[in-house]
């Protein structure tokens, strides 16, 4: 027993451990949330209606799949149209805001005061002007992330060295080129920063979007199930409206490692231990 | 012989909050066309700064520069630099680093393409064209900044400390490299450097700047037999020169004798 255990430490720790994928460690941390939610029902008896156990969630997920999944549809869009417009307007404005002086002065701090006031408070005046339709949703949707955006551009294209402006202009670079070839790639690592808590943002507003008052999609399918005391329901909406929330985060991070391979924050992806 | 740079009374006060910084009191130079000119001075006592006002990048507090025949007031582009750092663009290959420089001058890439890897394979990076910066060591990546300044085969060359990050063996090779493009181009060098071996190595005349403020201490010619070989480095002549120019270093304290005070107590 001893021996083996020395032999196996001299061996190295590659060689005796077995490696572990990482996306695994998040699956195997779900596995035990759900463990010790299933023990935890059973041994303090728990209402179902209070927490109902993994596998009644389960079995509610495959028996109203067709109208979970149509809803998932439909918020989806939602999120996906308001986080479009997020992108297109954060962008845009963080970059009038960084090319001109009198925007930084006027428009940029009624954004951030703006972000003050609760969209859940606003959210209902939408109802009013919109009406009860998808645009609405968008729109808080938009409004929730377009501000983690707006911020994280400005930032990014702000921080660039001196030296590297000095280069530019040593070399004659116009205004563009300028923009385009050093502040634009040079923002791209925070405006990624941006987009991922925009994208988790625009989940987010959709949801609340829906919940002031809607006749489709998740929102409204947990707001019913709430309603009935259909936990397990409500729990099943949630379960895949997480799901869809990790996806479209990956889904940028995939996109991003891609783009800003070069970037410090792929590198430590990429084997360097910190 | 024409002018090719005339620096004529240029001050520097850098605005702070806790007032001014003088950095440049009135320094006057003028540098003939071909020639190769090393600003030797401690840390700190503004050459950097006299480098960046002569390319337009940073204002004058007062004084005017002329380059050919151009006032400098605003950035000035006949030229190539070296700057104090690699400072090249993390997103982009070594290659097209070096490009850049023909790019954002709208050059047909066609030609240069073939001088880019003369170069890369000068300063000994042949086969590094497709890496990205952070594959490469701090040497290496300012080796590919001197690519970059001297691509466009510029008549006057701003070098910033450009072997400071160097490994001796590199820097001595570097030196020599630079000496025979000089050679062949005669461009007009300003060459900085901390290194009173290496501004006597290459330099038709050293300008000595004394601490900050930094102004002028002395011009000196170095009249040494070109090519200069590293062995030249070992000759009489140029320890007297070395050592002329160490003894007003110690003259201005920048540099203590042993045992004399001021020294850091353990
Ligand atoms: N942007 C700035 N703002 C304020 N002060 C500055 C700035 N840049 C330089 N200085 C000051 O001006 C002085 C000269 O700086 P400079 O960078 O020109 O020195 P240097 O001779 O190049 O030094 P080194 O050899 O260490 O590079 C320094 O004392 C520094 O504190
Ligand atoms: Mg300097």
């Amino acid at each position: 027993m001893t021996a083996e255990a020395v032999s196996s430490t001299t061996k190295g720790p590659d060689a005796t451990r077995v490696r572990v994928p990482d996306w695994m460690y998040p699956i195997l941390a779900l596995v035990v949330v759900i463990a010790i939610w299933d023990i935890g029902v059973r041994v303090f008896d728990v209402k179902a209606f209070i927490l109902p156990p993994p596998w009644k969630m389960m079995t509610a997920l495959f028996k109203n799949w067709t109208s979970l999944s149509l809803a998932m549809l439909y918020t989806l869009m939602e999120i996906m149209a308001g986080f479009a417009m997020s992108v297109i307007v954060g962008v845009g404005l963080a970059i009038a805001i960084v090319s001109a002086r009198i925007l930084e002065k006027t428009v940029f701090p009624l954004i951030v005061g703006s972000q003050v006031i609760p969209k859940v408070a606003i959210a209902p005046l939408f109802v009013i002007w919109f009406g009860f339709g998808i645009t609405p949703k968008i729109l808080i949707a938009f409004l929730i992330s377009f501000f983690p955006i707006i911020i994280s551009t400005v930032i990014g294209l702000r921080s660039i060295d001196l030296l590297k402006l000095h280069l530019a202009r040593s070399m004659g670079a116009s205004p563009a080129q300028v923009f385009f070839r050093f502040r634009l790639p040079n923002a791209m690592p925070a405006i990624f920063g941006g987009l991922k808590l925009s994208i988790t943002a625009a989940v987010i507003g959709a949801i609340v979007g829906e919940f002031i008052g809607s006749d489709k999609g998740i929102g409204r399918i947990l707001l019913i199930a709430n309603g009935n005391l259909d936990t397990d329901v409500l729990f099943a909406g949630i379960l895949i409206l997480s799901i869809v929330g990790v996806v479209l985060f990956l889904i940028i991070d995939v996109i991003e490692r891609i783009v800003i391979r070069w970037h410090v924050s792929q590198r430590l992806k990429h084997g360097v231990v910190l | 012989m024409t002018l090719a740079v005339r620096i004529d009374k240029v001050t520097k006060t850098y605005a702070s909050a806790t007032g001014g910084i003088f950095a440049v009191e009135e320094v006057s130079l003028d540098i003939e066309e071909g020639e190769f000119v090393a600003l030797l001075g401690p840390s700190g006592c503004g050459k950097s700064t006299l480098l960046m006002m002569m390319a337009g990048l940073v204002t004058k507090s007062g004084g005017t520069i002329q380059i050919g025949t151009t006032k400098v007031e605003g950035p000035y582009t006949n030229l190539g630099i070296v700057f104090q750092e690699a400072n090249l663009l993390d997103w982009r290959t070594v290659m097209k680093n070096v490009m850049l420089q023909i790019e954002i001058r709208g050059l047909d890439p066609t030609p240069y393409r073939q001088r880019a890897n003369e170069l890369l394979r000068m300063v000994g990076l042949e086969g590094y064209e497709n890496r990205h910066p952070y594959e490469l060591s701090g040497g290496m990546q300012q080796r590919v900044s001197i690519c970059r300044a001297l691509l466009h085969d510029p008549p006057l060359l701003l070098m910033d400390e450009p072997f400071g990050a160097l490994d001796a063996l590199t820097r001595d090779q570097l030196n020599l490299d630079i000496q025979d493009i000089w050679m062949a181009s005669k461009k007009t060098v300003l060459f900085v450097t901390h290194s009173i071996s290496e501004a006597v190595l290459l330099a038709d005349r050293v300008i000595v700047m004394t601490p900050r403020p930094g102004k002028i201490g002395a011009v000196i010619p170095i009249d040494l037999p070109r090519p200069r070989q590293l062995g030249t480095r070992e000759t009489p002549a140029f320890g007297a020169y070395a050592k002329r120019i160490r003894g007003m270093f110690e003259e201005w304290g920048v540099l203590r004798q042993h045992g004399e005070t001021g020294e850091v107590k353990p």
